[in-house]
Formats: structure tokens, sequence, C-alpha cells
């Protein structure tokens, strides 16, 4: 990924939250992310974000589960190994129907946990960069994306009228890396520069 | 806002159009069917009947089982059109009356040319030396727990239907924000789930529908039946929103509330589904010949099409129209599938009571669609007159603030 500089705001308060990320959004920042401590109803929307397609790919891996599982019985009792079972029919479709239907629940749940974690990018073993430390206890904290011409100045200016209680200028790593969090020195001996 | 409703003329006159067609359906079946001498057609007159009232009956209810399971979870997403299940719910007498009366005529008056009744069986071929298994099963299926189990059954649910509109009635002249009424229907909607769950879900369509195969047995029938009626209640919930939305009322109801609506069709289709299969495949495994003659009679023989397309149209096109998020926010969809699950459950409660007495020789023909109209018209006119009668948005719910914003 990308090592970028960011605008970091902490807030702590859900009601000025709200308001500032419409703020920022209509001066023209573009918000990298907002970091909260729980699941805040309708910050999405205020960000504007789409509704994810994760359902979609949800809908295929549920398919592909029936299709292994149709697949792969009907081989076995069809052509690989055909036993008559109590006088049933070799396709005795019915008979399948609970492993299918398991499969196809098991191929959509696992698949529908991975995509959403390579989404989030979040992964056992997996590091992010930690905006602010409070951003998992008490604080909403909003990252901004800062480029070469932005002046850092007018940026924490700004977000200090949005009624932020602290900002900051970081330069971090902007997705996710696998490894150790030795990754983040060399930024804080930049951030130590600035 | 816009919150009476009044009947329009187009309305008023479609529902008095299918009355009289279904009047003249009967008269004509009466004639026809009834004074005839051919028993399957004597049998078919009174089927037909027993079909559409029972089905009429059960989706009804459903309103009442919504609202009380709804005001027992706190839930505020149903306030919004909650008016609506109440009308429905304050109109299961007039079916239940007629569904009582038609059970009552079947059991007391329907004899065939050998003076048997060859609807339910039981009435008169549980005898020594008639048939055995029916006589093994007489401390259940005899006339006094028929008639007794019909009448009080019937009793409390047309109660209950119209306990809970009077009651949110009397809330909107309470004073404000005052909980005693909210508490009082909390309780008796435990009551009625009770109630409920006695009737619907386990004796009712044993006696009234399974009984007439009487020989064959399975103990999930009830949730069976209950499922079928669930989805297509709701679907019959949706359809009055979204005909009373096109006429200007409801402006509370959003997208949030039909998707909730969507939910619940997409969801109970799929529960009949799972309950539906439950029943069949231990009975096709197991294959044994007192199960199997239900579904043989049914899939193999000449009911094979309406088994097959009950099946697509209450699973495959539920599953495959309103799985996805923005089917189950569109109104044409939710509409065509509400129909069509309508529909597709009226057609499953048709193979569940026709394939024993008729045989073969069954027909969906003027006398079925004939009543069924007949019924609908009743159904349209009774719930359109209860909307008129006060305001169509529940003033005063406690719960009322919430499901204005409420996101499904």
């Amino acid at each position: 990924m990308a090592i970028k500089k960011f605008a970091v705001a902490a807030y702590d308060d859900e009601n000025v939250l709200f308001p500032a990320v419409a703020k920022v959004r209509r001066s023209g920042y573009k918000i990298h992310d907002v970091y909260t401590p729980f699941a805040v109803h309708g910050l999405d929307e205020a960000l504007g974000y789409k509704s994810t397609d994760l359902h979609i790919a949800g809908f295929i891996y549920g398919l592909c589960g029936t299709s292994t599982a149709v697949g792969f019985i009907s081989w076995i009792y069809c052509s690989d190994w055909p036993i008559n079972y109590g006088g049933k029919p070799h396709f005795a479709l019915p008979a399948w129907i609970p492993i299918t239907f398991e499969l196809t629940v098991l191929f959509a749940a696992v698949g529908m946990t991975l995509t959403m974690c390579y989404l989030n990018q979040i992964m056992p073993g997996v590091k992010k960069h930690v905006f602010h430390p409070r951003q998992s206890d008490d604080m909403f904290v909003m990252a901004i994306e800062l480029n070469n011409h932005t002046s850092e100045e007018a940026a924490l200016a700004f977000l200090k009228t949005t009624g932020a209680k602290e900002t900051s200028i970081q330069t971090a790593e902007a997705g996710w890396w696998y490894g150790r969090w030795d990754k983040k020195e060399p930024y804080e001996a930049l951030n130590a520069g600035v | 806002m816009n919150d009476r409703f009044e009947i329009p003329g187009r309305l008023r006159n479609t529902s008095l159009f299918l009355i009289a067609i279904g009047v003249i359906t009967l008269i004509a079946g009466v004639v026809c069917l009834l004074m005839g001498h051919d028993d399957i057609e004597r049998a078919r007159f009174w089927l037909v009947l027993l079909h559409d009232s029972i089905f009429f009956t059960l989706i009804t209810t459903v309103s009442i089982f919504i609202m009380a399971a709804s005001t027992l979870a706190h839930g505020a997403w149903i306030v919004a059109y909650r008016r609506v299940t109440e009308a429905i719910g304050a109109n299961v007498w007039l079916f239940a009356t007629i569904a009582g009366a038609v059970l009552l005529l079947i059991v007391f008056t329907f004899r065939d040319a050998h003076g048997v009744n060859t609807i339910y069986q039981w009435v008169t071929e549980a005898e020594p030396g008639k048939d055995k298994i029916l006589l093994g099963k007489k401390a259940f299926l005899n006339k006094g727990m028929f008639v007794g189990f019909t009448l009080i059954t019937f009793g409390l649910w047309s109660y209950f239907g119209r306990y809970f509109r009077a009651m949110s009635i009397a809330q909107e002249s309470a004073p404000k924000n005052d909980t005693r009424l909210y508490w009082k229907v909390f309780r008796m909607a435990g009551l009625f789930l009770l109630v409920y769950a006695l009737s619907q879900m386990s004796t009712g369509p044993w006696l009234w529908i399974m009984s007439i195969q009487a020989h064959w047995y399975s103990t999930l029938f009830s949730w069976y039946t209950f499922a079928s009626s669930f989805v297509s209640g709701m679907s019959l919930i949706l359809l009055w929103v979204v005909y009373l939305k096109n006429q200007g009322n409801l402006e509370l109801v959003t997208k949030e509330h039909m998707h909730d609506l969507g939910k619940f069709m997409f969801a109970f289709s799929i529960f009949w589904t799972y309950l539906w299969f439950s029943q069949y495949m231990l009975q096709w495994y197991a294959n044994i010949p007192d199960e199997t003659v239900f579904i043989k009679l049914r899939q193999q023989g000449p009911y094979s099409v309406i088994f097959y397309a009950n099946f697509i149209i209450n699973f495959c096109m539920p599953i495959l129209i309103i799985m996805s998020r923005p089917s189950k926010r569109n109104y044409f969809t939710l509409t065509f599938m509400a129909m069509f699950i309508i529909f597709g459950h009226w057609l499953d409660f048709y193979q569940m009571i026709m394939p024993r007495p008729l045989g073969e020789h069954w027909h969906i023909n003027w006398y079925e669609i004939g009543i069924f109209m007949g019924f609908a018209g009743i159904l349209i006119f009774s719930v359109s007159r209860t909307l008129t009668k006060s305001s169509l948005v529940p003033n005063n719910n406690l719960l009322l603030k919430e499901t204005i914003v409420h996101i499904s």
C-alpha cells in the first residue's frame, strides 16, 4: 500500500461527530476513515458509503456450495460407487437435500466471513496503523487524507472549528500489512521530523 | 395528515361485484352440484366451500397473531400500519362464522348415496365392523370433540380479533403516555398466543384438514398449515398497505416498513418449504405404505400438476425474486409476489383438502373460481368498511414515534 499524510481529529461526542463529518465532506476534504469504539448507526450514510455488495458474493458462494454438494454426491452414488440403498434410486435427490443445504450454508458463511475480513482489512496477524490510542475506548477519530498541495495548518485549523478535541498530522501506511509492528517505526521517525 | 380512509367507489363496486359473483356461484352450485345425484359433485360443492372458508379464516387470523407477537416483543415496526392488521383481525368473526357453519353442515348433513360421509369419513365409518383404524382414533375424531373444539376456537379468535382493535381505539382517547392499556393488551397478547398455539398450531388443522384423510397422520401438519397461512396472511397485509398507500393514506409507512413485510414473506416462504420438505423427506425415506399414501396420491397421481406448481410458486419464485434487498424495497416486486404467494398457498390448501375425497375428478373451474371471488369480495368489503371507522394512524400509541424513525 501507500504511505500517506493524514490530518487526524479526535471527537468525544457522537453529536459533534455527525455535523463534523458533514462539514468536512462539504468542504472537499477526503475522509480516509472514521474510527469509533462502537457501531454508530447512520454513520455509513453520513459518510456517503454505498451499501455493500457482500450479499451478492454470499449468493455466489452459496451456489458454489450447492453445486459442490450435488455434484460430489451424485458422482459418488451414480457413477463412482453405486449402491442400492433400500430400493431407492441411485439419484436419490431428497435424501441429499440436508447435506446440500449444510454445504450451501457452510460455503456462504465461510466465504462471506473471509470476504468481510478482506473488505474491512482485518485478519489474524494483520496490522493497521492506529491513529489514536483512544479510538477503541471513548473517542471518535476521523482521519483526513492530505496531499502535497494541502496546507497542514489550514487542515488542522479547520478540524478545530468542527469541534475536535485533539488534532494531529500523521504520516502512516494507509492500508494493512502482514507482519510485525516494526514497520511503524520509520513513520514515527518521520513524524518526529515533521 | 391524510389519516381517514374513505372507500373509493371503484373499490366498493368491485367488492360488491365479487360478492355478487360469489352468491350467484353458490346458488348455481346448489342447483347444479348439490341437488344432483353425483356423489363426487356433491362432495365437491362442500369441499370448495370448506377450502375457501378455512383458507380465509386462517389467513385473516394471522393478522391477530402478528399483532399479538409484535406486542409481546414491544415491536414498533408494525405500528405504522397496525390499523390494517387490526381491521383484518376484527373481521375474523365473519369468516369464522362461515367456516364454522360449513364445517358443521358437512359433519351433520353431508352423506353420499350409501350413507357415508365421504369428506370426514370418521363421522360415519368409525364404528365396530366398519373401519378399524378410524375406530382406534375415535377418542379424538368424534363429533363432540370436533364441534366443541371448532366453536371454542372460532369464538376465541373472533373475540381476540375484535378485542385488540377495541383496545387500540380506546388508547386514542386515553391520557397521553398512559401505559395502563399497553400492559393490559400485553397480557392479553400472551394469552392469545397460548390460544393460537393450541388451536392453529396444533389441533385445528388436524381436525379440519388432516382428518379428511384420517388414515394418514403427520405431527408436523399443523406447523405446515401455520407456515402456509402465515406467509399468505403477511402478503394480504402487504396488499392492503400498498393499496392504502396508493390511495394517499398511510403516509407514515416508508420503504423500511415495506422491507419488513418483504422479509417476512421471504423468510416464511423458506420456513414453509423447510416444513414441507421435512414432512416429505422422512416419509419418502422410510417408505412405509401408511405414510406414503398421502404423498403418492398428490405427487404421482392426477394432482402432480398442483404438487409441482405449489413447490415452484411457493419456494422457487420467492427465493429467486425477493431474496435481494432492492426487490424487497420495491413496491412492484412485493405486490407481484404477494399475489402469487396468496394464490400459491390457496393451491397448497387445495392439494391438502381435495385429493382424498375427489380422487382424479378434480377441477379448478367456474365453481372454485367463483367461490374464491366471493370470499375475496367479502374480505375487501368488510375490511375496507372497518378501516373507515377510525383514524388510520394509531394516535397516542406509545410506540408511534419509534415506528416513524424505524429503520429495518
